[in-house]
């Protein structure tokens, strides 16, 4: 028996940055129109923001959402989340969805939870899969469990919408059918009584990523094997030679030598580069569950048991010590020699 | 000023053992930490006290008793006061739950004027708690929080990390904010803050203190339901070449990047 009374719709939340819905966004899509032909459900978007590209709603519906409920706001402008949670919390419960799901992106992460709070519903965090158990018509929501070393299957059998955040960067975009129809609608909400909102955007700087991570085709990472800051540089000058993005375990991370963005892993970044090479790195499961979709994976480890080598398509036993400067110096020779 | 601060413990070790028949858990030395993020949340909390220059700064657990030596640690990084929610029914409470209790508890133990919490706990790390929380208290807040920049009796000005910047927000308080380690370096506990916290008594609340009912918390009490749980496998056939000498280990690697393509760049 079903305690809230649903639709049977299935709802995505559209994460809107200056105007573009962004690509995780679109990730999202693609598991929910798979959800959606298990279910038969009616596929629908919310895309809350501010000057919004009118192009992308309309490539929602040719992604195969049937309705589009949008609204082009100021308060939008930043993803600041008093307003944004108050006003999906009136759509979704005006609608009713069966499910409603979002990319696990920080922003994702921020507004989701207090969205499920907000009525009174259950959310599973990061999923890396989700699924139709069609005998019970709920959602199957699998995430990492116990510190990642197993994974749990999850299900939110009373309480409705099933909510759930996915992981991104794991399963292709969304195929496009030009001239699909569907709605487009823009929500008009009560202007709230309580209209000053509690928190306010000041300004913003972008991080200069050289090498944007999720997108990098060869990717050097640095674990606990650098032993201190100033060795992470091996790495960084490494991924330089090599035009490749930095990467780190948790470990390296947490050490401070290397921002979080750079991390890889459960709790980090999937990666899916052609040639991945973990340097000093153990091969932690979770650090494992970002990469293991990447082509080609070459380990440099002094530890011939260490878990890395299970996976490892090139496995180097070895000092990094030793093997990276002079591996920094051969790729030097041979630019030299080609130019 | 009256700051709160939310802490978890967690366990110590990340390699958790699976009994491969049954898929349980072996808990060999249970060891247990306080969640790292959430020391930094603690010297945070501390440090806006004494900017501020008064106030108190109250340390609010939720967990088994032993989670007593969490907030122990706690006081002796220098909060004045700490709480132990606890009881039975409690166990088995997924985040919803969870943070129905500790806003019952902040509500309790309240009013204050900032709430801090480790933006993740180490062991679960589905960050859902804070937020969860701040819309059952309908505070203002924000997460990922990579420093404080300036601390007023009314408001707060932080800096927090997205994928593609660092942003800096001005809340209204009352707010509630999680904190990543980035936001502080953790103190060490003074002697002086030591010996009292032996001394201290930690209350422990239960749930009928926090007019808590066991249909609202615990697997009773919490919406999402772990069905099973299963190991992830990992498929890759892998070779490890052991190499003696530097020069053949570079060697394999420049071959290796070679077929892949990678060289041909250069
Ligand atoms: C819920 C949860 C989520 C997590 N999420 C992530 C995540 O997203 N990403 C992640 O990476 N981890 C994550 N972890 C942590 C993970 O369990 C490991 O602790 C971490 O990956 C270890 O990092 P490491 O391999 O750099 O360090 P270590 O495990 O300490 O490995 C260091 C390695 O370096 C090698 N080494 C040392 N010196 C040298 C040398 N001179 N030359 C060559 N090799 C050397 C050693 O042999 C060793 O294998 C998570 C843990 C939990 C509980």
């Amino acid at each position: 028996m079903v305690k809230q009374e649903h639709t049977d719709s299935i709802w995505i939340l559209c994460e809107i940055k200056e105007g573009r819905i962004i690509e995780a966004s679109y990730e999202t899509i693609s598991r929910a129109v798979l959800l959606s032909r298990k279910k038969k459900a009616k596929l629908c978007a919310l895309a809350l923001g501010y000057n919004i590209e009118r192009r992308d709603l309309q490539g929602l519906i040719e992604m195969g959402i049937d309705e589009v409920y949008y609204s082009d706001d100021v308060r939008f402008a930043h993803s600041l989340p008093d307003d944004y949670v108050q006003i999906t919390i009136s759509v979704l419960k005006k609608h009713k969805p069966d499910i409603f799901i979002a990319a696990a992106t920080t922003f994702g992460r921020t507004v989701m939870p207090a969205i499920a709070a907000g009525l009174n519903t259950g959310l599973t965090a990061d999923c890396t899969d989700l699924d139709i158990d069609c005998k019970k018509g709920l959602m199957i929501q699998v995430r990492p469990a116990i510190g990642g070393n197993i994974m749990a299957v999850i299900e939110t059998p009373l309480h409705r919408p099933q909510m759930a955040t996915v992981r991104t960067n794991l399963v292709s975009l969304p195929n496009r059918t030009p001239n699909r129809r569907g709605k487009i609608k823009r929500i008009n909400f009560f202007s709230s009584k309580n209209s000053e909102p509690c928190s306010e955007w000041l300004d913003s700087t972008k991080i200069g990523s050289k090498m944007p991570l999720d997108k990098a085709e060869i990717v050097v990472a640095g674990g606990r094997g650098l032993r201190k800051a100033e060795n992470f540089s091996l790495i960084r000058k490494l991924a330089d030679e090599l035009g490749a993005a930095v990467a780190a375990s948790r470990a390296a991370v947490d050490m401070g030598w290397v921002d979080y963005h750079h991390q890889v892993g459960l709790s980090g970044k999937t990666v899916t580069p052609r040639v991945y090479i973990a340097i000093g790195i153990s091969g932690a499961v979770q650090h494992l569950a970002g990469i293991s979709s990447a082509k080609s994976i070459v380990a440099i480890n002094k530890d011939p048991s260490a878990n890395i080598f299970k996976i490892a398509d090139l496995g180097i036993v070895g000092d990094l010590f030793e093997i990276v400067p002079k591996l920094l110096q051969e790729i030097r020779k041979a630019k030299g020699r080609k130019r | 000023m009256r700051i709160a601060v939310l802490v978890k413990q967690v366990p110590a070790t990340e390699d958790v053992k699976i009994d491969n028949k049954k898929g349980t858990l072996i808990r060999e030395k249970s060891e247990v930490e306080t969640n790292p993020t959430d020391l930094t949340a603690i010297s945070q909390a501390v440090r806006i006290k004494k900017t501020i220059g008064k106030g108190e700064v109250v340390a609010i657990s939720m967990g088994p008793s032993s989670a007593i030596k969490t907030l122990r640690e706690a006081l002796s990084l220098g909060c004045d006061k700490a709480f132990l929610i606890s009881d039975r029914i409690f166990a088995g409470s997924d985040t919803l739950a969870t943070a129905k209790v500790l806003s019952r508890a902040l509500q309790q133990l309240g009013p204050f004027k900032i709430i801090l919490a480790g933006n993740k706990s180490s062991d679960g790390e589905t960050g859902q708690v804070g937020p969860s929380v701040a819309m059952q208290l309908g505070l203002c807040f924000t997460t990922y929080v990579t420093s404080i920049e300036k601390v007023t009796d009314d408001f707060i000005v932080i800096r927090r990390l997205t994928e593609t910047e660092y942003e800096r927000i001005k809340l209204k308080l009352p707010a509630l904010l999680t904190v990543t380690k980035q936001v502080c370096e953790p103190d060490l506990p003074s002697l002086r803050n030591k010996i009292r916290a032996l001394e201290l008594k930690i209350p422990i609340l239960r749930a009928t203190d926090l007019g808590i009912a066991d249909s609202e918390v615990g697997l009773k009490g919490s919406p999402t339901k772990v069905m099973k749980i299963f190991r992830p496998k990992i498929f890759r056939k892998g070779k490890i070449i052991k190499v003696g000498n530097v020069r053949k280990a570079v060697k394999e690697i420049l071959l290796f990047l070679e077929k892949q393509g990678v060289s041909s760049q250069w």
